[in-house]
């Protein structure tokens, strides 16, 4: 099978467009036709990330490269940075402010939702920087 | 809980919140076995929701994409909640029903269960 490389600009704030790259990416699994299991995490985690983004980050890229044995979604953007990443894992752990929760957001469930729906998730980030976020997903066929 | 456990086409999830169709009444024999009521995106996207049905009081565009992206079947808007007519395009655009209730989410989701929806973590 090909291997493929996308990658959308995502905006902070942009609330408009605010999810529209994960679903480009779940639409374009969809169409290579690889099962409904790996493209419904894909995309859960894909949404999650870029939702962080927009609301917690600065602007970024979300891309993706795929090939049949796996799916690489990466997720960067050039905002604050998260200053400690082990205490952002943590469930129920938010700073989302009160407009973004108004949204039905903040409940600090994005980040371990990602760990759960990814085979493998990489979080660096440099405080002042900006936020990366890798995950890999295994097409199990 | 055990209970009687249905299948529910959309349109009588419709007569039942008597509710309209703001879009998708094209798809009005899908049929739904779960129910999920809630305005907490990340539960929604954390949870199983494969072709259940979505009662939520937030009318935005994330309502929509959480949905899509979650695989949710139909979003039900409670409390006679409109949303925008992008709200409404982007349903379309991503083939998701889009209905309008006047009862509150309480009692939405009380009628549905006596009508024998079952909730999206399997158990009534
Ligand atoms: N890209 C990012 N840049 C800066 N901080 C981030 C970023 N992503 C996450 N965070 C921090 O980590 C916290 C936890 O993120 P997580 O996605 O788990 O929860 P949330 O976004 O606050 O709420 P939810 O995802 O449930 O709507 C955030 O509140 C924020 O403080
Ligand atoms: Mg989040």
């Amino acid at each position: 099978m090909t291997s493929i490389h996308k990658s959308y600009h995502v905006a902070k704030n942009d609330f408009i467009h605010a999810g529209e790259a994960s679903i480009h990416v779940k639409n374009l699994l969809k169409s290579m036709n690889y099962n409904q299991d790996l493209v419904r995490r894909v995309a859960i985690c894909g949404y999650e990330a870029e939702m962080n983004l927009v609301m917690h980050g600065g602007d970024g890229e979300l891309s993706v490269d795929v090939n049949s044995e796996r799916v690489i979604l990466e997720v960067a953007d050039r905002g604050p940075g998260i200053l400690d990443i082990e205490l952002a894992m943590q469930e129920g752990y938010s700073t989302a402010k009160e407009e973004y929760r108004e949204m039905g957001f903040g409940a600090g469930m994005g980040l371990p939702n990602m760990k759960k729906n990814s085979d493998a998730l990489k979080i660096t980030s440099e405080p002042g920087q900006g936020t990366h976020v890798s995950m890999t997903f295994y097409n199990k066929g | 809980m055990k209970g009687i456990a249905v299948v529910m086409k959309l349109s009588e999830i419709a007569k039942i919140l008597e509710s309209d169709f703001l879009s998708g009444e094209e798809k009005k024999d899908q049929e739904f076995h779960y129910c999920r009521g809630s305005d907490l995106m990340s539960d929604v996207l954390a949870g199983f929701a494969e072709g259940s049905v979505f009662l939520t009081g937030l009318v935005t565009l994330q309502t929509v994409r959480t949905a899509s992206v979650s695989g949710a079947g139909a979003i039900v808007f409670v409390r006679n909640k409109k949303p925008s007519p992008e709200v409404i395009a982007l349903a379309k655009q991503e083939d998701i029903p889009l209905l309008v209730t006047p009862l509150s989410m309480f009692v939405s989701c009380g009628r549905l269960y006596q009508g024998g929806l079952t909730g999206v973590h399997g158990n009534r």
